[in-house]
């Protein structure tokens, strides 16, 4: 369970900066997976940034299972949350292997080899995103799908309790897409994933946080938050609900007219 | 891929099962044995051969018999040439160590720093260090600086200005407590411009053709000065210690080579494992380029043949590329000593005219393979 309270974050300096974030509320359930969904510079991934520590806010704090993170040191957060972040490598000469064997690292010494229990760990993650196949072809040969698949596989090689995916659906056609998220979704481990994609976050995500303007304008379950009222006015588009065969889709339109949209009020969400 | 289906009939009966190798960890281990193991016979028959080059050319039985001599005390009775015994063992062997050392850890310092900030155009020049160690020697050369230590003169001079680049580089790239590796590339790269220009005002100062000629001696690298003193020995220490810090570091380097972002998600402050590096690279570079100049090259194109040779893992490319970049140095060396006897060229010239083809045609591969 990874809890966020009263986060903020501004990038620049201190003369000049631009806030990000402000008094932002974030709850990941255990065992559960969370989507946090916004408009492009609502700070999504900023806001996952701070849940793992790359960055660190100045007011408020972050917890893992009721520990702060910052407290934890590097190390040893690491072994509670793995992330896929958007970074990949992947000019990297490595092999799949070696790259998932990487994933290891907060379990050794800095001078500590890797042994037979943490080549079975990668030999797994590998098996469990089904691409045990791949482990001794080179990384930067593989496909969008394929790369995406062993970073999740390297992250969990970190057994870890938590994991963090930085838009894990990027640059991948729809298949891989569902493929990505599905495999998130079964592994049952709770779940933070920033999601471009509603209707990604429709299917997958127990939790949704709406990002808009740096803060939080509703969050709760999917089915609460993913609803016409609540994404019109954040993205400025059209959206309606269609069930079909039983399942609740959502349709994404432009707006009739094309009125610059003010920016979205961050006042009262629908908490 | 042959030694792998024959491992797996060996070790497991040919039923279905898992592959004997899923993460293909033993072919590359394989590999990395088979080169360390083939660098290993290179660097002996290096070495004797190294030392048996030369104006005088001594065969290689000699060789061998004056290195036992004073190795390993045998054979009791001395039946050579005593000029032989000289040349060898007071005048070239010192000349092959520091070679050896220079050129490893040039490698292993251009393996680090090109991981560091994941550009493979990274040398360990790229610093400012060898433009600190250009100043520092130039000031000895041309204005006698610190002559009152005598023969460790102009290496201790070398040495301060290196550290004092490399110090400014850093003071520079850390401002604002993060070291990033762009502000590190800018840092340098502007420290070394300045530098060479203050070298360049002290040969214009001091109005001495030949003292001019010294420094560009110099600044194109020799290793005329080997001798058994300190100033090896200190090489020789910092050069192994560096190898196997950075060696085992290879995972670290593994992971800050693939992103900031990702050594952080692993585990790794990536500034605080930058400094530490920052700090080892400085120190060698300094050293050695102090003892032998700026011979450049090495440190550039060695990583790529050690990554060609064993893929990109570090804690096999560092020891790979230590023991490449040192055998190739000597090799550097001999061509710099006989080509022109008994003129002896700068060795910066030989590495950098064999250099720079060999880079072009790996860039062209690299071109070739990656998208």
């Amino acid at each position: 369970m990874i809890t966020g309270r009263d986060l903020s974050y501004a990038y620049g300096t201190r003369r000049r900066s631009t806030p990000v974030l402000t008094g932002v509320d974030v709850d990941a359930r255990a065992g559960r997976v969370l989507g946090l969904i916004g408009p492009n510079g609502s700070g999504k991934t900023t806001l996952l940034r701070l849940l793992h520590a790359a960055l660190r806010s100045p007011t408020g704090r972050v917890e893992v299972d009721g520990e702060t993170v910052v407290d934890l040191g590097p190390r040893e957060a690491a072994r509670r949350l793995a992330v896929v972040v958007q970074e990949h490598g992947g000019e990297s000469t490595m092999t799949v292997g070696e790259m998932v064997l990487l994933g290891r690292t907060p379990h050794l010494g800095t001078f500590q080899r890797t042994g037979d229990a943490d080549h079975e760990a990668a030999t797994d993650a590998l098996r469990r995103v089904g691409a045990d196949h791949l482990g001794p072809r080179a990384f930067a040969g593989l496909s969008g799908g394929e790369r995406q698949r062993v970073l999740i596989a390297r992250a969990l090689a970190q057994e870890a309790t938590h994991l963090l995916l930085d838009e894990p659906t990027n640059h991948l056609d729809v298949r891989y897409q569902h493929e990505v998220m599905t495999l998130v979704r079964d592994l049952a481990t709770t779940s933070v994933v920033v999601l471009h994609d509603l209707a990604l976050a429709a299917r997958y995500c127990d939790d949704v946080v709406l990002l808009g303007g740096g803060r939080v304008v509703a969050s709760g379950e999917a089915a609460d938050v993913l609803t016409p009222e609540v994404l019109e006015p954040v993205y400025g588009i059209r959206v309606r609900q269609l069930v079909v065969d039983g399942e609740t889709h959502l349709l994404l339109r432009p707006q009739p007219t094309q009125p610059t949209q003010p920016t979205p009020t961050p006042a009262g969400g629908t908490r | 891929m042959r030694n792998n289906l024959l491992d797996a009939v060996a070790v497991a009966p040919p039923s279905a099962g898992p592959p004997a190798d899923p993460l293909g960890l033993r072919a590359r281990s394989r590999r990395t044995s088979a080169w360390l193991l083939g660098l290993g016979v290179a660097l002996a028959l290096t070495v004797v051969a190294g030392v048996g080059a030369g104006a005088v050319a001594v065969d290689p039985l000699t060789t061998l018999q004056v290195l036992g001599h004073h190795l390993l005390g045998t054979p009791g009775e001395v039946t050579w040439d005593p000029s032989a015994d000289a040349i060898i063992w007071q005048v070239r062997l010192p000349r092959v160590l520091l070679a050896l050392a220079v050129g490893a850890g040039l490698a292993v310092c251009g393996v680090a720093l090109q991981a560091m900030v994941r550009n493979v155009l990274a040398d360990p020049y790229l610093l400012g260090i060898n433009s600190g160690a250009s100043s520092g020697a130039a000031a000895a050369i041309l204005f006698g600086a610190l002559a009152g230590l005598g023969q460790y003169a102009l290496s201790i001079s070398a040495f301060l200005g290196a550290l004092a680049a490399s110090m400014l580089v850093f003071l520079v790239a850390r401002s604002g407590g993060r070291v990033t590796s762009v502000r590190m590339l800018l840092a340098g790269v502007a420290v070394g411009y300045a530098l060479s220009g203050l070298t360049s005002f002290l040969v214009f100062a001091s109005g001495s053709a030949e003292g001019a000629r010294s420094v560009l001696f110099w600044l194109l690298g020799s290793l005329g000065l080997a001798q058994w003193d300190g100033a090896l020995g200190a090489v020789v220490v910092v050069v192994l210690l560096s190898t196997a810090v950075l060696t085992l570091w290879g995972r670290g380097l593994d992971a800050l080579a693939v992103g900031d972002e990702t050594a952080h998600t692993l585990g790794i402050s990536p500034d605080r494992f930058r400094t530490l590096l920052l700090v080892v690279v400085s120190l060698c570079v300094a050293v050695v380029v102090a003892a032998a100049g700026s011979i450049g090259f090495v440190g550039l194109v060695v990583p790529h043949l050690a990554r060609r040779a064993v893929g990109s893992t570090h804690v096999r490319v560092v020891p790979v590329a230590a023991l490449m970049g040192a055998v190739l140095l000597v090799w550097a060396d001999v061509a710099a000593r006989t080509l022109l006897a008994p003129q002896e060229i700068p060795i910066g010239i030989i590495t950098s005219v064999v250099g720079a083809p060999f880079l072009l045609v790996l860039i062209r591969r690299l071109h070739a393979t990656s998208a």
